[in-house]
């Protein structure tokens, strides 16, 4: 076990490598010069011309590359050629607003959605199981933003029991931090709720289908213990597995949810990146992702264990 | 579980979920009534909170033009000159101007208690590495680097301006109020290469910025500076006594518009910068609200041709197409009421000393799309594809670029929209190539009115070929009238000139102003003071 972690850990490291060559090269080939939009609209061909050398945009590819990657060795990302800030402070500005949220989304949601999935598996067919799918089939079609929309109409301006937008850190109090995470982790978790909630539902009915469920009945034990200790453990790898791929789904969906709630987290930073081609940044961004990425799929890959014990690595 | 099984077990199973659920609610409505009142009560007394019209993402207002920065250098710099709302020049650090009487040389003295954000007194070097640094960007600055002998510091407080030749317009050079305006900073940033970012921003000016605060892409913060000495003189634009009535500024940007409207309703923020015209029948519902026009000059829309390629090297197509705009469309397609945008026909700023009608008839008289089309085939057009660039992430360039469009096609103009972000498009712009090789045909954008009012800042008038802004004309007679407007003495020599230069516009069609308009401004009616000028300036504002 333990070297197969140290395996994969080891693994991730040509993985970062082969994304972070795959991206330079990407924004190489890709239109756009951070020049031009520093030089602004008044600047002549000359003007662009020195800011594209002062930061170094002039150079050859490999040369660019190579410069990168030796920084990267040292531990350094960059400075933002817009801020002037190194990409690190950047993203450690960034990054508590957003493992906040995703770890906030996550919780209800697999708090919620599980229970719901299970409910409706077991009363298959029933008002609780109507219901369950239709929330789904809805959390499925609302857009992230028209949903933010409505609570933020509802819970901001209506009620006024929750602020429009923004964020506070956990050092400016727990209530100030929880209120700013509540809107915009019930906008960003419906959809992540409705596939979870689903694929419970459908694993679930899986197993409760399996003779040793009925075995189970047959010996004696209560629905709960059934449901719990013998059904929900054995669908659980695929929910695990749901569970992981829906953190690509999340950070995906943190851009949304950051843009409509203003919240400074890494996806609007890695948007507002793009639009101007701020290129350390993306750079930064994207070796930042494809990290987590690994992790969380060595995560659900362990998780595996957990639930069944014929997994064994 | 078989699915059959007896209601009752399901009920056992179901109940305690509903029953966690139900407190869970419950317990979450308690603990957001604990986390205290709403967000609008929570204000502090002298937090000025203002959602910005863009992210500010450089600090240097010399390296780059963005006007969020020019506004951040407003914020944190002083300036030597300003204009007033008149018009005028008025000294703003500088308290004394000597003229020789043949007019060569200047000297200026600076006024007493002019001190940095770091402690350091405010130095005539500091005064001249900034200004000769502001020279080498800036369009004025570099016509007034072209006239300069030497600068050279008297003392500490008194400095000297040597021309080579008598030029008119040295003050109205550094009192020019948007980008690059010739900020002053302390002598060692200002001695930075003015092709390098300058990544402090310590100034002189009424609010201090507060670096460790700032969060580009959220948050920029402000501080009053204690040791501002305003001048006496009531505020008019850029110049007068800048008196800072709030302890702190807090810039918050929220790049959803519903959301920053959702934020002022709620008084969450108190002051934003620019209300897009979709939202102010819903904003000015608030009663606590106050939609305002603050801009007196507003911005100017425009058509650029690229003139280096076909079609639009053909000077006919072009007046063809002037023949075709119909600047109200355009007015009201970028602003969204007929109050907040107009028709200018005019190539300086309607509403400026040098804003005239001389040939604005191709441009205001009767729109006749027959005519148009008629003159497309007298200039000869063969049907060449004109790609018309676009930009969809902002709204008054791609305004103009759907109504452009549609009116090419319906001249007989075979037009194709390349729509993309304004990024992309700021780099396609600088391609020289036919269309067939990545070039292009349209681009549009949008100078503020200050940026147009005259001929040594409306650098889309000039005709210096491939030395010009992008579009390129050639046109040497244009850069003789404009050469001569520089020489023009008196104001009504200038005048005259600046009308020959717009005489000679509408007949070589450099480019097509689209409309002048504005995009008001919305705070909350606890705020008071604020300015009315061309450019948000935040010093006189109250919040009671």
């Amino acid at each position: 076990m333990l070297w197969y972690v140290v395996r994969r850990l080891l693994a991730t490291i040509p993985v970062v490598g082969l994304v972070a060559l795959f991206v330079f090269s990407l924004l190489y080939l890709s239109p756009g010069d951070p020049a031009v939009v520093i030089a602004g609209d008044y600047a002549s061909e000359a003007d662009i011309a020195r800011i594209r050398a002062g930061l170094g945009l002039d150079q050859p590819y490999l040369v660019r590359f190579g410069r990168w990657l030796g920084a990267l060795a040292h531990g350094d990302l960059g400075v933002s050629i817009f801020t002037g800030l190194p990409v690190s402070t950047l993203i450690a500005q960034r990054i508590e607003p957003t493992v906040a949220l995703t770890v906030c989304t996550l919780v209800v949601s697999v708090a919620f959605a599980v229970p719901l999935g299970v409910l409706a598996a077991a009363r298959a067919g029933g008002w609780i199981d109507r219901a369950v799918m239709s929330v789904s089939v809805l959390g499925f079609s609302l857009p992230v933003f028209v949903l933010a929309y409505l609570l933020v109409g509802l819970f901001s301006v209506q009620l006024e029991w929750l602020p429009v937008q923004g964020y506070r850190n956990l050092a400016e109090g727990f209530g100030p931090f929880l209120k700013h995470l509540v809107l915009p982790s019930a906008a960003l978790g419906i959809v992540y709720m409705a596939l979870i909630a689903r694929i419970t539902r459908a694993s679930m009915l899986d197993v409760l289908a399996q003779d040793y469920v009925r075995t189970a009945h047959a010996k004696g034990l209560s629905t709960p213990a059934v449901l719990t200790g013998h059904a929900l453990k054995n669908a659980a790898v695929p929910i695990a597995t749901i569970i992981g791929i829906g953190i690509a789904l999340l950070i995906g969906g943190v851009v949304v949810t950051e843009t409509v709630f203003a919240i400074p987290g890494i996806g609007r930073l890695t948007v507002d990146a793009i639009l101007r081609r701020d290129y350390p940044i993306i750079q930064g961004v994207t070796l930042l992702f494809s990290g987590v990425y690994v992790l969380v799929n060595l995560l659900v890959d362990l998780s595996y264990t957990l639930f069944d014990p014929r997994i064994r690595y | 579980m078989s699915l059959t099984q007896p209601r009752a077990a399901a009920r056992r199973l179901v109940r305690p979920i509903l029953r966690a659920a139900v407190g869970a609610i419950a317990a979450g409505a308690i603990t957001l009534g604990a986390l205290g009142a709403s967000p609008a009560l929570a204000q502090a007394g002298k937090v000025l909170r203002f959602i910005p019209e863009a992210d500010l993402r450089s600090l240097d207002p010399i390296w780059t033009t963005a006007y969020i920065t020019r506004n951040h250098g407003y914020m944190v710099y002083d300036v030597l000159f300003a204009v007033d709302e008149k018009f005028h020049v008025q000294p703003q650090m500088v308290d004394k101007t000597d003229v020789s009487a043949d007019k060569l040389t200047y000297t200026f003295t600076l006024r007493d208690g002019l001190k940095f954000h770091d402690g350091a007194p405010v130095r005539s070097a500091d005064c001249i590495a900034s200004i000769e640094r502001w020279a080498k960007r800036d369009v004025f600055g570099q016509k007034l680097a072209e006239m300069t002998d030497a600068w050279s510091a008297v003392n500490d407080k008194t400095f000297r301006l040597k021309l080579k030749k008598p030029f008119p317009y040295v003050l109205d050079a550094l009192a020019k109020p948007s980008s690059n305006v010739p900020f002053i900073m302390p002598e060692r940033l200002a001695k930075t290469d003015a092709f390098q970012q300058v990544t402090e921003a310590i100034g002189s000016g009424p609010f201090k910025f507060v670096k460790e605060q700032w969060v580009p892409g959220s948050k920029v913060v402000y501080v009053k500076n204690p040791d501002y000495v305003p001048r006496k003189e009531a505020p008019s634009w850029g110049s007068g006594g800048k008196v800072v009535k709030v302890d702190r500024v807090e810039w918050i940007y929220i790049p959803d518009a519903a959301t920053a409207a959702a934020a002022l309703n709620n008084g969450e923020v108190d002051w934003w910068q620019q209300l897009p015209p979709d939202l102010i029948p819903v904003v000015s519902k608030n009663k606590d609200i106050e939609v305002r026009n603050t801009d007196p000059l507003g911005s100017i829309g425009l058509i650029r041709f690229n003139h280096l390629q076909p079609p639009f090297n053909n000077q006919k197509l072009r007046q063809a197409v002037m023949a075709a705009v119909n600047q109200q469309d355009f007015a009201l397609a970028i602003a969204g009421d007929p109050k907040n945008g107009h028709a200018c026909a005019s190539y300086f700023t309607c509403g400026t000393p040098l804003a005239n009608t001389v040939g604005s008839e191709a441009l205001s008289g009767k729109r006749d799309l027959e005519r148009a089309k008629q003159l497309v085939k007298d200039s000869g057009y063969k049907g060449e594809k004109a790609i018309v660039l676009s930009a969809t992430d902002q709204p008054i360039v791609h305004s103009q670029a759907l109504i452009t469009v549609e009116m090419l096609r319906k001249i007989g103009v075979n037009a194709e929209l390349a729509a993309s972000d304004w990024g992309t498009l700021l780099n396609r712009r600088a391609v020289k190539e036919g269309t067939d090789k990545g070039g292009w045909s349209i681009f549009f954008t949008w100078f503020v009115g200050p940026d147009m009012v005259n001929p040594a800042l409306n650098s889309p008038l000039r005709g210096a070929g491939e030395k010009s802004w992008f579009g390129w004309p050639s046109d040497a007679k244009m850069e003789e009238l404009r050469d001569a407007w520089f020489a023009a003495p008196t104001a009504a020599e200038q005048k005259k000139a600046a009308e020959e230069m717009q005489r000679r516009a509408f007949e070589t069609v450099p480019y097509i102003p689209t409309a002048q308009f504005i995009i008001p401004t919305a705070f909350r009616k606890n705020l008071t003071g604020v300015i009315n000028g061309p450019i948000v300036f935040m010093w006189s504002v109250e919040k009671k």
